[in-house]
């Protein structure tokens, strides 16, 4: 499988703190990656280093082979990288669909728009009938799967989710995992997966890595992972 | 009767005139959430870019719109990208640097006319109307006329269009904006050009009714700030009608009180607001679209 995304020796942080060190990290096309680690590890500061929200004070991130360390975050949606940030991060005063239609803002996404709002519909049905709902006014699910909605929009070739089951009953959260792995396995998304929700991260992620304090302190297949007794004291409640 | 229609009359048309003023000043508000003390001082800039059309090409001020607006959003879209950008990370500092920009501004005036006092004839200005016995001025009508189009379509652009949606998105979530490939620097810097434009559509429309000083600009920013806070922080719709709640108080208070008493009225008024309701008296409107979410 060809690699999609490499991080090479990332450091990144606010202000005089650190958080990330010299992280490294690598996603091929199609494959399903978990990041676990407690709170404060540094997942959410991750995901932003890669979508250009907070820059990399040293390494490299390569997305499809060109090295965009140095690229503004508002490049990367325009070529097929997006990210559900922590929360959804809706914007709260607008429509669903004003929602949907910033989610194709790029022209990538202009190009689309129609057939993908009819497309990501398809996938969310709830949608349709929330779409000219305010979006602070939906529930913590329905919030979920409208910032999901929105970053297809363009539709990109990887997502990165930040913790896409906080707050969501467990009905809610099979829901959303359920749609996360076929979004991959079926229409071919590479997706990154933060979760502190390990049990269920690991159960449908191909590989992943542990970030602690900053650094990756272990990477695998998430069958493997899932088996280690680590791993398990740490961080699936065992 | 009679005289309650005229200051009905002199209350919505100065409310009209402030509306026009104020829209700007709010979108750059609940947009870049700089409070731009300048504001006045690029109303001043477009009378006397008004003046200085028609002293040089001979335009009526109505015409010479074209030139100056057109002038001031490149004027304040370079201020943005100079000046404010360059104290993106210090909010406070952006504040005192607008406050700056209004010395500067009124003082390089200043020094170029020597304090002379201008005043702009238009042919289109001269004119009053009487609507239902009550004189009416022209100027001052073209005014409500242009602060109730610039309003509407304003409104318009930013809910209809993919650019206007962009400046709401970064209203209520700049980094999300981010997110969505929205350039958020180039939103501030089209933001601040758009609210300058509107700062000088009110210069060249009040040109004709005022006697050009460059002192003048502080006159507008006060009643202005009394428009946006009542009428909610960064709401358009705020803006306007927050206009002809103050020029309807001014109107009433000098005609009952004492005409020296109004901006004392008016500002009791304001203080009394905040305290009631810290969000405007159009509260639900500002936050749709400031959002209320944490700028990052
Ligand atoms: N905007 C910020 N400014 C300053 N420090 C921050 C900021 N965001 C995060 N941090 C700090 O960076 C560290 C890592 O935070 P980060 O949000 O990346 O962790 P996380 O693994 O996502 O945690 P969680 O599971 O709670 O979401 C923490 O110590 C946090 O306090
Ligand atoms: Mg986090």
């Amino acid at each position: 499988m060809s690699t999609i995304l490499t991080v090479e020796g990332v450091t990144a942080g606010y202000g005089d703190a650190t958080v990330l060190f010299d992280v490294s990290c690598t996603v091929a096309a199609g494959e399903i990656v978990a990041v676990v680690g407690a709170n404060g590890a540094g997942k959410t500061t991750l995901l932003s280093a890669i979508a250009g929200l907070v820059p990399a004070r040293a390494g490299r991130i390569t997305f499809r082979g060109e090295d965009i360390t140095g690229r503004p975050a508002h490049w990367r949606p325009g070529h097929g990288l997006a990210l559900v940030a922590e929360g959804g991060r809706l914007f709260p005063f607008m429509t669903v669909e004003e929602n949907l239609l910033l989610g194709a803002y790029a022209p990538r996404g202009r190009a689309i728009l129609k057939e993908r709002l009819e497309e990501v519909m398809a996938v969310f049905p709830i949608l349709r009938e929330r779409r000219e709902q305010a979006a602070g006014k939906l529930s913590g699910g329905e919030r979920q799967m409208v910032a999901i909605a929105r970053a297809l929009m363009c539709r990109p070739d990887l997502l990165m989710l930040d913790e896409p089951s906080v707050g969501l009953s467990p009905l809610m959260v099979g829901r959303v995992f359920e749609i996360v792995e076929r979004l991959a396995r079926r229409d071919g998304l590479t997706v990154i997966l933060v979760e502190q929700n390990v049990t269920e991260a690991l159960a449908v992620a191909d590989r992943a890595y542990v970030l602690d304090h900053g650094h990756i302190t272990r990477a695998g297949a998430a069958a493997v992972l899932r088996g280690e007794r680590e791993i398990q004291e740490a961080y699936m409640g065992v | 009767m009679a005289d309650l229609a005229n200051i009905l009359a002199v209350g919505i048309l100065l409310g009209g005139t402030y509306a026009l003023v104020s829209v700007g000043l709010n979108l750059i508000f609940g947009v870049i959430r700089v409070v731009n003390f300048a504001q006045g001082e690029f109303v001043m800039l477009g009378m006397y870019g008004a003046y200085a059309a028609y002293a040089v090409l001979g335009l009526d001020p109505a015409v010479a719109l074209l030139v100056v607006l057109p002038a001031l959003f490149v004027l304040g879209a370079a201020l943005q990208r100079l000046v404010l950008a360059r104290l993106r990370t210090e909010p406070t500092m952006q504040i005192f640097a607008t406050f700056g920009l209004l010395m500067l501004i009124e003082n390089a005036v200043l020094a170029a006319t020597r304090g002379t006092a201008y005043s702009v004839p238009s042919a289109v200005a001269q004119a009053s109307l009487s609507v239902g016995g009550v004189q009416v001025g022209a100027s001052r009508l073209l005014a409500l006329a242009a602060a109730t189009l610039a309003a509407a379509g304003l409104g318009l652009f930013l809910r209809r269009t993919m650019l206007g949606r962009a400046i709401r998105a970064v209203a209520q979530d700049s980094a999300a904006a981010r997110l969505m490939g929205v350039d958020v620097e180039r939103i501030y810097w089209l933001t601040f050009g758009i609210g300058t434009a509107l700062a000088g559509l009110a210069g060249c429309l009040l040109a004709p009714i005022y006697s050009l000083s460059p002192q003048i600009g502080t006159s507008f920013i006060l009643p202005a700030f009394a428009v946006v806070v009542l009428g909610g922080l960064g709401s358009v719709l705020g803006a306007y009608v927050g206009g002809f709640i103050v020029g309807l108080t001014e109107a009433f208070a000098g005609y009952y009180l004492d005409p020296a008493l109004k901006h004392a009225v008016l500002f009791a008024v304001f203080i009394g607001v905040l305290i009631v309701r810290p969000s405007g008296l159009f509260g639900q409107v500002g936050a749709e679209e400031v959002g209320l979410r944490e700028q990052s």
